[in-house]
Protein backbone atom coordinates (compact mmCIF):
# COMPACT_ATOMS: atom_id res chain seq x y z
CA UNK A 1 0.00 0.00 0.00
CA UNK A 2 0.72 3.62 -0.79
CA UNK A 3 1.91 5.61 2.43
CA UNK A 4 1.47 9.06 2.53
CA UNK A 5 2.96 11.54 4.99
CA UNK A 6 0.63 14.05 6.38
CA UNK A 7 2.53 17.20 7.47
CA UNK A 8 -0.34 18.02 9.72
CA UNK A 9 -0.79 14.72 11.32
CA UNK A 10 2.88 14.11 11.71
CA UNK A 11 2.30 10.38 10.28
CA UNK A 12 1.88 8.29 7.05
CA UNK A 13 -0.95 6.95 6.36
CA UNK A 14 -2.31 4.76 3.06
CA UNK A 15 -3.05 6.52 -0.02
CA UNK A 16 -6.97 6.07 0.38
CA UNK A 17 -7.36 8.49 3.11
CA UNK A 18 -6.27 11.46 0.26
CA UNK A 19 -7.51 12.75 -2.69
CA UNK A 20 -5.85 14.17 -5.06
CA UNK A 21 -5.87 18.13 -6.07
CA UNK A 22 -3.97 19.03 -8.92
CA UNK A 23 -0.67 20.87 -9.60
CA UNK A 24 0.23 23.39 -6.45
CA UNK A 25 1.00 26.63 -6.39
CA UNK A 26 -0.97 28.04 -9.13
CA UNK A 27 -2.15 31.55 -7.77
CA UNK A 28 -5.62 32.63 -8.75
CA UNK A 29 -5.43 35.83 -10.60
CA UNK A 30 -6.21 38.92 -8.46
CA UNK A 31 -8.94 39.91 -10.88
CA UNK A 32 -10.21 37.53 -13.11
CA UNK A 33 -12.66 40.13 -15.03
CA UNK A 34 -8.89 42.04 -16.56
CA UNK A 35 -8.04 38.56 -18.34
CA UNK A 36 -9.22 37.74 -21.76
CA UNK A 37 -10.34 33.89 -22.44
CA UNK A 38 -7.02 32.74 -23.14
CA UNK A 39 -5.40 33.80 -20.16
CA UNK A 40 -8.27 32.56 -17.94
CA UNK A 41 -8.58 29.30 -19.78
CA UNK A 42 -4.61 29.20 -19.23
CA UNK A 43 -5.35 29.50 -15.64
CA UNK A 44 -8.01 26.67 -15.17
CA UNK A 45 -6.96 24.28 -17.41
CA UNK A 46 -3.17 24.20 -18.76
CA UNK A 47 -0.98 22.72 -16.34
CA UNK A 48 2.60 21.51 -16.74
CA UNK A 49 1.98 17.96 -16.17
CA UNK A 50 5.81 17.23 -15.77
CA UNK A 51 7.29 13.74 -16.28
CA UNK A 52 9.54 13.06 -12.99
CA UNK A 53 8.91 15.46 -10.26
CA UNK A 54 5.79 17.45 -9.95
CA UNK A 55 4.88 19.29 -7.19
CA UNK A 56 0.84 18.84 -6.26
CA UNK A 57 -1.83 19.40 -3.76
CA UNK A 58 -3.18 16.36 -1.62
CA UNK A 59 -6.41 16.51 0.89
CA UNK A 60 -6.20 14.44 3.63
CA UNK A 61 -10.07 14.10 3.29
CA UNK A 62 -10.37 10.87 5.70
CA UNK A 63 -8.27 12.36 8.26
CA UNK A 64 -7.62 15.94 9.31
CA UNK A 65 -9.32 17.48 6.15
CA UNK A 66 -6.50 19.78 5.38
CA UNK A 67 -5.23 20.35 2.17
CA UNK A 68 -1.15 20.21 1.65
CA UNK A 69 1.90 20.03 -0.60
CA UNK A 70 3.34 17.04 -2.18
CA UNK A 71 6.48 16.40 -4.48
CA UNK A 72 5.30 12.90 -6.40
CA UNK A 73 7.46 11.58 -8.72
CA UNK A 74 4.89 11.01 -11.54
CA UNK A 75 7.15 8.53 -13.51
CA UNK A 76 7.06 5.58 -10.09
CA UNK A 77 4.71 7.24 -8.40
CA UNK A 78 7.08 7.31 -5.53
CA UNK A 79 6.36 10.83 -2.74
CA UNK A 80 9.78 12.45 -2.30
CA UNK A 81 8.79 15.25 0.29
CA UNK A 82 5.01 16.62 1.69
CA UNK A 83 5.01 19.89 3.07
CA UNK A 84 1.78 22.35 4.83
CA UNK A 85 0.01 24.19 2.54
CA UNK A 86 1.72 27.99 2.16
CA UNK A 87 5.60 26.61 2.58
CA UNK A 88 7.51 27.43 -0.37
CA UNK A 89 7.62 25.07 -3.25
CA UNK A 90 11.30 23.39 -2.81
CA UNK A 91 13.52 23.12 -5.82
CA UNK A 92 12.79 20.31 -7.64
CA UNK A 93 15.88 19.88 -9.75
CA UNK A 94 17.75 19.92 -6.33
CA UNK A 95 15.17 16.98 -4.68
CA UNK A 96 15.32 14.98 -8.66
CA UNK A 97 19.26 14.99 -8.29
CA UNK A 98 19.07 13.91 -4.76
CA UNK A 99 17.03 10.90 -5.69
CA UNK A 100 18.97 10.30 -8.72
CA UNK A 101 22.35 9.87 -6.06
CA UNK A 102 20.47 8.38 -4.05
CA UNK A 103 19.09 5.29 -6.34
CA UNK A 104 22.66 5.07 -8.06
CA UNK A 105 24.53 4.47 -4.14
CA UNK B 1 -13.07 11.07 35.69
CA UNK B 2 -16.03 8.42 34.69
CA UNK B 3 -15.42 6.97 31.27
CA UNK B 4 -17.26 9.26 28.66
CA UNK B 5 -18.59 6.49 26.41
CA UNK B 6 -20.50 3.96 28.37
CA UNK B 7 -21.74 0.37 27.18
CA UNK B 8 -25.72 0.80 26.34
CA UNK B 9 -27.16 -1.19 29.27
CA UNK B 10 -30.94 -2.44 27.26
CA UNK B 11 -28.95 -3.35 23.96
CA UNK B 12 -27.45 -6.88 24.01
CA UNK B 13 -23.54 -7.02 22.32
CA UNK B 14 -23.17 -7.13 19.09
CA UNK B 15 -20.49 -9.75 19.59
CA UNK B 16 -18.63 -11.07 22.51
CA UNK B 17 -15.85 -14.12 22.46
CA UNK B 18 -13.51 -14.49 24.69
CA UNK B 19 -10.84 -12.72 22.33
CA UNK B 20 -13.10 -9.50 21.16
CA UNK B 21 -16.07 -8.41 21.81
CA UNK B 22 -18.56 -4.87 20.47
CA UNK B 23 -20.84 -2.89 22.37
CA UNK B 24 -22.82 -0.31 21.28
CA UNK B 25 -22.53 3.01 23.29
CA UNK B 26 -25.15 5.11 25.36
CA UNK B 27 -25.93 7.93 23.45
CA UNK B 28 -24.18 11.42 24.48
CA UNK B 29 -24.30 15.00 23.41
CA UNK B 30 -21.83 15.52 20.35
CA UNK B 31 -21.06 19.22 19.17
CA UNK B 32 -18.07 19.44 15.80
CA UNK B 33 -16.09 22.79 16.58
CA UNK B 34 -14.41 24.38 14.00
CA UNK B 35 -12.30 27.65 14.38
CA UNK B 36 -8.56 29.70 15.15
CA UNK B 37 -6.99 30.00 18.15
CA UNK B 38 -8.71 32.60 19.22
CA UNK B 39 -12.18 31.02 19.06
CA UNK B 40 -10.30 27.88 20.64
CA UNK B 41 -9.52 29.64 23.83
CA UNK B 42 -13.10 31.09 24.53
CA UNK B 43 -14.37 27.35 23.47
CA UNK B 44 -11.91 26.19 26.55
CA UNK B 45 -13.12 28.60 28.84
CA UNK B 46 -16.62 26.92 28.05
CA UNK B 47 -15.33 23.73 28.17
CA UNK B 48 -12.87 24.13 31.28
CA UNK B 49 -9.95 22.98 29.75
CA UNK B 50 -7.75 23.52 26.92
CA UNK B 51 -8.51 22.01 23.44
CA UNK B 52 -5.47 19.42 22.38
CA UNK B 53 -3.24 20.70 20.15
CA UNK B 54 -1.05 18.26 19.86
CA UNK B 55 -1.79 15.73 16.36
CA UNK B 56 -3.77 13.21 17.09
CA UNK B 57 -4.81 13.66 20.70
CA UNK B 58 -7.39 13.71 23.15
CA UNK B 59 -7.97 15.75 26.44
CA UNK B 60 -10.38 14.81 29.02
CA UNK B 61 -11.70 16.78 32.13
CA UNK B 62 -15.06 18.00 34.27
CA UNK B 63 -17.15 14.91 32.49
CA UNK B 64 -16.18 16.55 28.84
CA UNK B 65 -13.65 15.13 26.11
CA UNK B 66 -12.61 17.09 23.47
CA UNK B 67 -11.02 14.77 19.98
CA UNK B 68 -8.72 16.57 17.59
CA UNK B 69 -9.52 15.81 14.37
CA UNK B 70 -7.52 18.29 12.43
CA UNK B 71 -5.32 21.56 13.04
CA UNK B 72 -8.86 23.67 13.64
CA UNK B 73 -11.36 21.36 14.00
CA UNK B 74 -12.40 19.34 17.16
CA UNK B 75 -15.07 16.80 18.40
CA UNK B 76 -16.56 17.37 21.75
CA UNK B 77 -18.46 14.89 24.09
CA UNK B 78 -20.49 15.68 27.06
CA UNK B 79 -23.04 13.59 28.72
CA UNK B 80 -26.19 13.37 26.67
CA UNK B 81 -28.36 14.88 29.35
CA UNK B 82 -25.87 18.51 29.15
CA UNK B 83 -26.57 18.64 25.44
CA UNK B 84 -28.64 21.92 25.08
CA UNK B 85 -26.70 23.33 28.35
CA UNK B 86 -23.19 22.50 26.61
CA UNK B 87 -24.04 23.91 23.15
CA UNK B 88 -25.40 26.86 24.42
CA UNK B 89 -22.42 27.64 26.49
CA UNK B 90 -20.52 27.02 23.51
CA UNK B 91 -21.89 29.02 21.51
CA UNK B 92 -22.15 32.15 23.51
CA UNK B 93 -18.49 31.65 24.18
CA UNK B 94 -17.52 32.00 20.45
CA UNK B 95 -20.83 34.76 19.37
CA UNK B 96 -19.28 37.39 17.62
CA UNK B 97 -16.08 35.17 16.43
CA UNK B 98 -15.40 33.11 13.38
CA UNK B 99 -16.29 29.82 14.69
CA UNK B 100 -18.78 27.03 13.63
CA UNK B 101 -20.59 24.95 16.26
CA UNK B 102 -22.55 22.37 15.42
CA UNK B 103 -24.88 19.31 17.12
CA UNK B 104 -24.19 16.54 15.63
CA UNK B 105 -25.46 14.16 18.48
CA UNK B 106 -27.51 12.06 16.32
CA UNK B 107 -25.46 11.90 13.58
CA UNK B 108 -22.78 9.48 14.93
CA UNK B 109 -22.99 6.09 16.95
CA UNK B 110 -20.31 4.78 18.49
CA UNK B 111 -19.62 1.42 19.33
CA UNK B 112 -16.75 -0.42 21.75
CA UNK B 113 -14.32 -2.91 20.52
CA UNK B 114 -12.17 -4.71 23.55
CA UNK B 115 -10.49 -7.68 23.91
CA UNK B 116 -6.95 -9.29 23.07
CA UNK B 117 -7.84 -9.65 19.73
CA UNK B 118 -9.33 -5.90 19.22
CA UNK B 119 -6.73 -4.72 17.03
CA UNK B 120 -6.78 -7.34 14.77
CA UNK B 121 -10.54 -7.33 13.83
CA UNK B 122 -10.10 -3.48 13.48
CA UNK B 123 -7.03 -4.36 11.28
CA UNK B 124 -9.48 -6.57 8.77
CA UNK B 125 -11.14 -2.56 7.42
CA UNK B 126 -8.92 -0.09 9.28
CA UNK B 127 -5.59 -0.22 7.04
CA UNK B 128 -3.87 1.81 9.02
CA UNK B 129 -0.75 0.49 11.71
CA UNK B 130 -2.63 -0.19 15.26
CA UNK B 131 0.33 -1.77 16.71
CA UNK B 132 1.37 0.38 20.18
CA UNK B 133 4.26 1.96 19.06
CA UNK B 134 2.40 3.29 15.76
CA UNK B 135 -0.82 3.65 17.89
CA UNK B 136 -0.53 4.09 21.58
CA UNK B 137 -3.22 4.30 24.04
CA UNK B 138 -5.13 8.09 24.10
CA UNK B 139 -4.19 8.75 20.02
CA UNK B 140 -7.74 9.43 18.41
CA UNK B 141 -7.75 9.59 14.46
CA UNK B 142 -10.40 10.16 11.68
CA UNK B 143 -9.94 6.72 8.94
CA UNK B 144 -11.11 4.92 6.88
CA UNK B 145 -13.45 1.35 8.07
CA UNK B 146 -13.33 -0.37 4.87
CA UNK B 147 -15.10 2.11 2.74
CA UNK B 148 -17.09 3.88 5.80
CA UNK B 149 -14.90 7.16 7.24
CA UNK B 150 -14.70 6.48 11.14
CA UNK B 151 -12.90 7.77 13.87
CA UNK B 152 -11.16 5.68 15.95
CA UNK B 153 -10.24 6.66 20.06
CA UNK B 154 -7.67 3.87 21.26
CA UNK B 155 -8.66 4.22 24.98
CA UNK B 156 -6.59 1.04 26.26
CA UNK B 157 -4.73 -1.61 25.11
CA UNK B 158 -6.64 -3.82 24.22
CA UNK B 159 -10.20 -1.69 24.05
CA UNK B 160 -10.81 1.14 21.21
CA UNK B 161 -14.03 3.00 20.32
CA UNK B 162 -15.35 2.74 17.03
CA UNK B 163 -17.37 6.25 16.00
CA UNK B 164 -19.19 6.38 12.49
CA UNK B 165 -22.05 7.64 10.59
CA UNK B 166 -24.99 6.05 12.27
CA UNK B 167 -26.54 5.02 8.62
CA UNK B 168 -22.60 3.55 8.08
CA UNK B 169 -23.22 1.77 11.56
CA UNK B 170 -24.90 -1.54 9.82
CA UNK B 171 -22.23 -1.81 7.17
CA UNK B 172 -19.35 -1.17 9.57
CA UNK B 173 -20.64 -3.82 12.17
CA UNK B 174 -21.45 -6.07 9.66
CA UNK B 175 -17.49 -6.16 7.99
CA UNK B 176 -16.44 -6.59 11.87
CA UNK B 177 -18.57 -9.53 12.56
CA UNK B 178 -17.65 -11.33 9.47
CA UNK B 179 -14.23 -10.76 10.01
CA UNK B 180 -14.89 -12.07 13.64
CA UNK B 181 -15.90 -15.39 12.01
CA UNK B 182 -11.98 -16.17 11.66
CA UNK B 183 -11.92 -16.28 15.49
CA UNK B 184 -14.98 -18.28 16.58
CA UNK B 185 -13.49 -20.95 14.63
CA UNK B 186 -10.03 -20.57 16.05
Amino acid sequence: MLLISCPYCGVERPETEFRYGGEAHIARPADPSQLNDEEWAQFLYMRTNTRGLYAERWRHAHGCGRFFNAVRDTVSDKFVCTYKAGEPKPDLDALARASQEKDAR
Amino acid sequence: MAEIYTPAASLAPVLRQDAVSIQKTAPLARLSFRGRAEAQAAVAGALGFALPQAPLSAATGAGKVALWLGPDEWLLLAPEAELEAFEAAVNAAVAGLAASVTDISHRQDAVLVSGPRAAWLLNAGVPIDLALPAFPVGMVTRTLCHKAEVILWRKAEDQFVLECWRSFQPYVLEHLLDAARELSTA
